[in-house]
């Protein structure tokens, strides 16, 4: 896994709530065997018309917009556990992706591909979106050393949450596996008892 | 100190914690499928590691298989390449798999109950976020991702910070025609799509004791639905009963063992949960979804409401209704009963009940989609399949299906279709498709009607 410890970027606005994992990536896009590629359909049914043209509209391809941040609306990733949502949009480029509430399911696999979910306040998140709009060239910049988030050239930061072994494992590049298989002795003996 | 359910199944399964960080679960069941484990396998032979414990993992095909001719050669070729690789992984690695065709084939949240393999007491997880349904038996069961997949092929443990408690009651009686499904999306509708974020839920109350365990599955399949990771319910003789004697549970003297076990594990007197919610079971109805997520539920017989919100004007948008107006004699053209929320044997029998003499409206397409071969071979045996194809109704293979539309069951462009399945959000069913979810006697009555009807003036 890539290391992650501070970026400084653009960020892409997506002022939608209840964003699901069907619309981060739709099914039919699934019956891929491994974990490339998926990118390229990242919000597919968004991001194309119903005839297959462009949505020029849509944030993630208005030209005005761009960088590894996404800032979504309230409750993001819901729905389906599919990791291919946070293969999806690390394929895609995104490093973070804020927003005021994450899924439970969604949120762990994101940590588990490098990307970080960085949760805000409402009114933070509103913040954003505004100087976002406002200002497209906007630097948003996330240290995930010192857990804050914070619009550049202002004196709006926050500070976020995040477990402290997912944080060492996110800084280090670590995954839960090597972790798991350095436990394999309290494994067994929990076997043995069981 | 006092334990819940979910405390006393969790404590059990503790291996070992990390200070400040999160704990080592064991997982006793693993359940796998073939869209969310062949990057997990990947990942292993890269590693060059080894499938722990291949015994305490069961496969089975059903995301992206086809629920007509499932015995010819599978014409999508990513399709069939995906099912080739879930194959040659379980072979290739000493794994139990229900393939397409085999007898025991199924959805996986339908095949692992019904052979008795989901028991109490037990910690499941599979590639999926329906795996909630197993929590009806009192088992720790939650979808994971496919990273986890591997974690959990690595090591049979996964790495999790202990979740919240929340509890949910609905006490009294259910009014006629009212199902587990319309009691799940009215719980839904009324705390919403993430109340149950960072929590795990318990149903009680006498509703659920009440309940048969088919439609315990229902109300734990959807707990996802409100965010939350999982749902259970206590284990009762109702448990029991539908355990015992199945293929894969225990039998004689350890079934007694294990009885004895499960008794323990009900939620003690005066334990605490972090959230509590209590209803009232007079107050269901019937339910319809009118918006993408399941949250946007009413009662059939209610109004869309009014509310002046990006998201909600954005949903209704995507549904073409209006705020204000009534879901009844909205004309429907697709319906499809099935799904790991409703494709059990009492859903059908539901349906059969109500369309037994009756004829599908002309301009309807109704799939029923059986969950698993054991249900096919049910609906055959008790003769459900005449009354469904006498009225039109198409019965197919079983799947996953027009649920999630992976394989050829899609719903067109810009249609409606009331399903039992759990999800209506945007294209869940098909490119621009607009889902309506209901109880498989709504769906039924709907299919009957060509329209949406207020199903409570229909009941005796």
């Amino acid at each position: 896994m890539e290391k992650f410890t501070t970026l400084h970027s653009r960020a892409i606005p997506l002022d939608i709530e209840n964003i699901d994992t069907d619309q981060i990536i739709p099914a039919r896009f699934l019956k891929a065997t491994d974990r490339e590629g998926f990118g390229d359909n990242v919000f597919r049914d968004w991001r194309f018309n119903k005839n297959g043209d462009l949505n020029e509209e849509f944030p993630l391809n208005d030209t005005t917009y761009m960088g590894s941040i996404l800032v979504a609306g309230d409750n993001f990733g819901c729905g389906s556990s599919r990791e291919h949502a946070a293969w999806a949009i690390a394929d895609y480029g995104l490093k973070v992706v804020v927003s005021s509430f994450f899924a439970d399911i969604f949120k762990g696999n994101a940590l588990n591909n490098g990307i970080l979910p960085i949760q805000v306040t409402p009114a933070y998140l509103k913040e954003l979106f505004k100087h976002i709009t406002t200002d497209p060239e906007t630097i948003i910049s996330v240290n995930l050393e010192d857990q804050t988030i914070s619009i550049k050239d202002t004196d709006l930061s926050e500070k976020f949450d995040i477990d402290p072994y997912k944080k060492t494992c996110l800084i280090n590049g670590y995954d839960d596996i090597d972790y798991l298989l350095s436990k394999k002795d309290a494994i067994l003996a929990f076997e043995a008892k069981s | 100190m006092k334990k819940t359910l979910f405390d006393k199944v969790w404590d059990a399964h503790v291996v070992d914690a990390i200070e400040n960080g999160p704990q080592v679960l064991y997982i006793d069941k693993h359940l796998i499928h073939e869209v969310t484990s062949p990057q997990a396998f990947n990942e292993l032979k890269d590693r060059d590691i080894p499938v722990f414990r291949p015994n305490q993992i069961v496969a089975t095909a059903d995301h992206n298989t086809p629920t007509t001719n499932q015995h010819l050669p599978i014409q999508d070729t990513l399709s069939r390449h995906q099912l080739e690789q879930l194959s040659k992984n379980c072979t290739d690695n000493g794994i139990t798999l229900f393939e397409l065709g085999h007898k025991y084939n199924g959805i996986v949240h339908v095949m692992s109950p019904e052979l008795g393999i989901t028991q109490p007491g037990m910690t499941i997880v599979c590639g999926d976020s329906h795996t909630s349904t197993h929590g009806a038996f009192g088992t720790i069961a939650f979808g994971i991702g496919t990273s986890q997949v591997a974690q959990v092929f690595a090591s049979q443990c996964l790495l999790l910070t202990k979740p919240k408690s929340l509890r949910v009651s609905v006490n009294g009686k259910l009014k006629n025609g009212v199902l587990p499904k319309d009691v799940i999306l009215y719980i839904i509708a009324k705390l919403g799509t993430n109340a149950g974020t960072g929590y795990f839920c318990e149903y009680a109350g006498d509703v659920f004791q009440n309940m048969s365990m088919e439609g315990r599955m229902t109300v734990c399949n959807m707990s996802i639905e409100m965010g939350a990771r999982g749902g259970m319910i206590a284990p009762d003789q109702t448990t029991f009963d539908y355990v015992e004697g199945r293929e894969f549970a225990p039998k004689g003297e350890e079934f007694e063992k294990k009885v004895a076990y499960w008794k323990t594990l009900p939620t003690d007197d005066d334990a605490v949960f972090d959230k509590e919610y209590i209803f009232d079971a007079e107050d269901i109805e019937p339910m319809v979804t009118y918006g993408t997520n399941p949250g946007m539920g009413i009662k059939v017989t209610e109004n869309i409401p009014t509310l002046n919100d990006a998201s909600f004007e954005k949903s209704l948008k995507y549904m073409n209704f209006k705020k204000g107006e009534s879901l009844i004699n909205k004309p429907i053209n697709f319906v499809f009963i099935g799904s790991c929320t409703n494709s059990r044997i009492e859903d059908f029998r539901v349906a059969a009940q109500y369309i037994k003499g009756k004829q599908k409206a002309p301009n309807v397409t109704a799939w029923l989609v059986p969950g698993s071969k054991l249900v096919e071979t049910q609906i055959i045996e008790e003769g459900l399949k005449d009354i469904f194809t006498d009225a039109g109704f198409e019965l197919r293979q079983p799947g996953c299906s027009a649920c999630l539309a992976m394989n050829d069951d899609k719903i067109p462009q810009d249609e409606y279709c009331v399903s039992t399945s759990n999800r209506n959000f945007e294209g869940r069913q098909g490119q621009g498709a607009r889902t309506i979810l209901a109880s498989p006697l709504v769906a039924a009555a709907t299919a009957v009607e060509g329209k949406i009807i207020d199903i409570t003036k229909h009941l005796n």
